[in-house]
């Protein structure tokens, strides 16, 4: 094996346009965002056109799809409703996300302005910002999402494993077993699972 | 000669599990009393030649890949249709429940994709190392051949594995509460030293990794993971990765969730800072009963179950000796122990390993036992080289409540019953 600094001259230079091609992301610090503009009333008709039938006509999802507005407030509830409005912390992602990899089923079909304009409506509809709102490069360090404090680094070191880790009970560790739930009941396993198929 | 309708014969040694809910079990009964007693006459299968001794079988020209022979059809991937919209950003299941050994055949191995399985040649793969390197390159799918390789075995599980489980027993079979996993023998390039031929700028903390499909699935990594274990595999099994898999070339981040083995794998940035991608934000954090939710939660803890006897595997044989066994692994390290109850965790006894833990691999493990036709509620508990102990789902959730989705861990329990059958349940 060669020594670290041995470089093996494998692979060639990239170029420019190729790195431009391909390196899209978009971080919290707004490194990455394009030039660009886009207002609520232009985004409300994209979203619309090329979100609406999986998303719905207000962001608030169709069937099983994703819900992109609503839930503020129910993350500590029983069935939290996650949406970018309720959950999700920093706006990059959203504009990183939809431009890369939505509407899906055409991913990168979407213009710089055009990803402006579906967040400005996003937002919107997340009663985030007003109905003139423009969500422009300048203006994009002015949105706070609500739940952008909302996340912590993994614990489990400290919380979890002080108490996993341990010497485990072998023997009379329990003096009764009672069955509290059983699968059966809910009964939503596929058929035919437990057949033999032979 | 038509050896179709002549082979049927041998299935009928076989029968249904209605057939064997309805007549077999009296038949397991007697076995009770009958197990190791005389047969009642000759068997035909031994005293009267069978066609598979007499005329011929398949010449070595009729499958040159060749698949499970059709009597293991049932050994297939399954999909749970109503855990998702579609079946493009969807999961399917490992069918653990009949495997052994601890190698997952590739056909088998479950699926996870945010936009379908895309295929990409190796003429057509291009990897793309940018970003805070003194020179950013590309690399071929011929480039990445002429690199030192490595080959370790590892197991790939799902962050939301077990994660319909979190708020009460749902789903019945250890293929679809546990399912959500491989173990493979993959051969690639160390990323380290993808990263070393670009040139790692000292502000460089972290790398993005995204892949070729619409998802692109990126994740961000901390640099010392990158340039510790990371392989850029292309091998899995002895063979190339399958489409499904990320073929040509993946990302394998040893003992971490499985969202982060990124599938044809087209970028690795190198940065300064995290990027909070749509899979370590919206996706891939767990939500605590104070509505506060953790991030990069990477690491998959010291986890087992038992694969048989399970609800898709059924005691057809009777009381006596009994086989059970199942599959233990940890992101933490090696398996060094597992503990088997079937008591419901009244009473625990070491299992058998089948081989020594290897880091970040599954176990297989055996417990011999002899069963005595009476219920059972069995559970098996991975220890691991930390010292770490598989949790209950209560102790869990006293943690983490009951909306965290990913990081299910606990122990799991099977109530297998007198007549066989086994359930999916939670106990006290």
């Amino acid at each position: 094996t060669p020594a670290l600094a041995d470089k093996l001259g494998i692979g060639r230079a990239a170029l420019p346009e190729e790195v431009a091609a391909w390196d899209h992301d978009v971080r919290p610090d707004g490194l990455g965002l394009p030039e660009g503009s886009g207002d609520v009333l232009t985004g409300e008709e994209l979203f619309s056109e090329s979100c609406a039938v999986c998303h719905g006509e207000f962001a608030e999802g169709v069937d099983n799809w994703p819900e992109l507005a609503g839930g503020l407030g129910t993350l500590d509830r029983e069935d939290p409703v996650k949406t970018v409005g309720s959950f999700w912390p920093f706006l990059s992602t959203t504009w990183d996300y939809v431009h890369r990899s939505m509407p899906y089923g055409n991913a990168q079909s979407l213009s710089d302005d055009e990803v402006y304009a579906i967040l400005a409506y996003i937002l919107y509809s997340n009663d985030l910002v007003d109905d003139d709102f423009v969500l422009s490069k300048a203006s994009f360090a002015e949105v706070e999402l609500p739940n952008a404090g909302g996340f912590i680094l993994d614990d489990r070191d400290s919380t979890e494993l002080p108490v996993f880790i341990r010497e485990p009970c072998m023997t009379d560790c329990k003096a009764t077993v009672e069955i509290t739930a059983h699968a059966t009941v809910l009964d939503v396993t596929p058929n035919d699972t437990t057949d033999d198929g032979a | 000669m038509t050896d179709e309708p002549e082979i049927t014969k041998a299935p009928q040694i076989a029968t249904t599990r209605r057939g064997f809910l309805g007549a077999g079990v009296a038949a397991g009964g007697a076995l009770l009393g009958a197990g190791a007693a005389r047969a009642a006459g000759p068997d035909p299968l031994i005293t009267e030649v069978q066609p598979w001794a007499q005329g011929l079988g398949d010449g070595v020209d009729a499958s040159p890949y060749g698949l499970p022979i059709r009597f293991e059809g049932d050994v297939v991937r399954r999909n749970v249709e109503w855990l998702t919209a579609d079946t493009i950003s969807s999961i399917n299941f490992t069918p653990i429940h009949a495997l052994d050994g601890t190698i997952t055949p590739q056909g088998c191995g479950f699926e996870r994709h945010h936009s379908g399985a895309i295929e990409l040649s190796k003429d057509d793969y291009r990897l793309m190392i940018n970003g805070l390197v003194d020179t950013p390159l590309v690399f071929t799918y011929a480039d990445l051949e002429r690199f030192p390789r490595e080959t370790r075995t590892y197991f790939l599980e799902c962050a939301a594995n077990t994660g319909m489980e979190w708020a009460g027993s749902q789903l019945n079979g250890a293929q679809f509460t546990h399912g959500m996993i491989h173990n493979m023998e993959y051969t690639g390039v160390p990323l380290r030293l993808l990263l070393e031929e670009a040139g790692v700028k000292t502000e460089g903390k972290w790398v993005l990794a995204e892949g070729a499909d619409a998802s692109s699935n990126g994740r961000s990594i901390p640099l010392e993971k990158a340039m510790d274990d990371c392989l850029v595999a292309f091998k899995a099994n002895g063979e190339a990765l399958r489409k499904e898999h990320g073929y040509p070339v993946r990302l394998c981040v040893p003992g971490w969730e499985g969202n982060m083995w990124v599938k044809w794998l087209r970028r690795i940035e190198v940065g300064d800072q995290p990027w909070e991608q749509r899979e370590e934000t919206s996706k891939y954090t767990d939500t605590l009963a104070d509505g506060t939710s953790r991030k990069w939660t990477w690491v998959m803890d010291a986890k087992s179950v038992v694969t048989s006897p399970s609800p898709q595997m059924p005691i057809k044989h009777g009381p006596g000796p009994l086989v059970i066994t199942g599959l233990a692994w940890s992101g933490r390290g090696s398996i060094t122990r597992v503990d088997v109850t079937v008591d419901g965790g009244k009473t625990w006894m070491p299992a058998r390993l089948a081989a020594p833990g290897q880091d970040m691999a599954v176990s297989r493990f055996y417990f011999d036992h002899v069963w005595d036709g009476s219920e059972m509620l069995v559970q098996s508990r991975a220890i691991d080289s930390t010292g770490y102990v598989q949790p209950t789902k209560t102790e869990l959730r006293d943690f983490r409540g009951l909306n965290s989705i990913y990081h299910n861990n606990c122990i799991q329990t099977w109530w297998v019953k007198a007549n066989g059958e086994a359930e999916n349940v939670e106990v006290s």
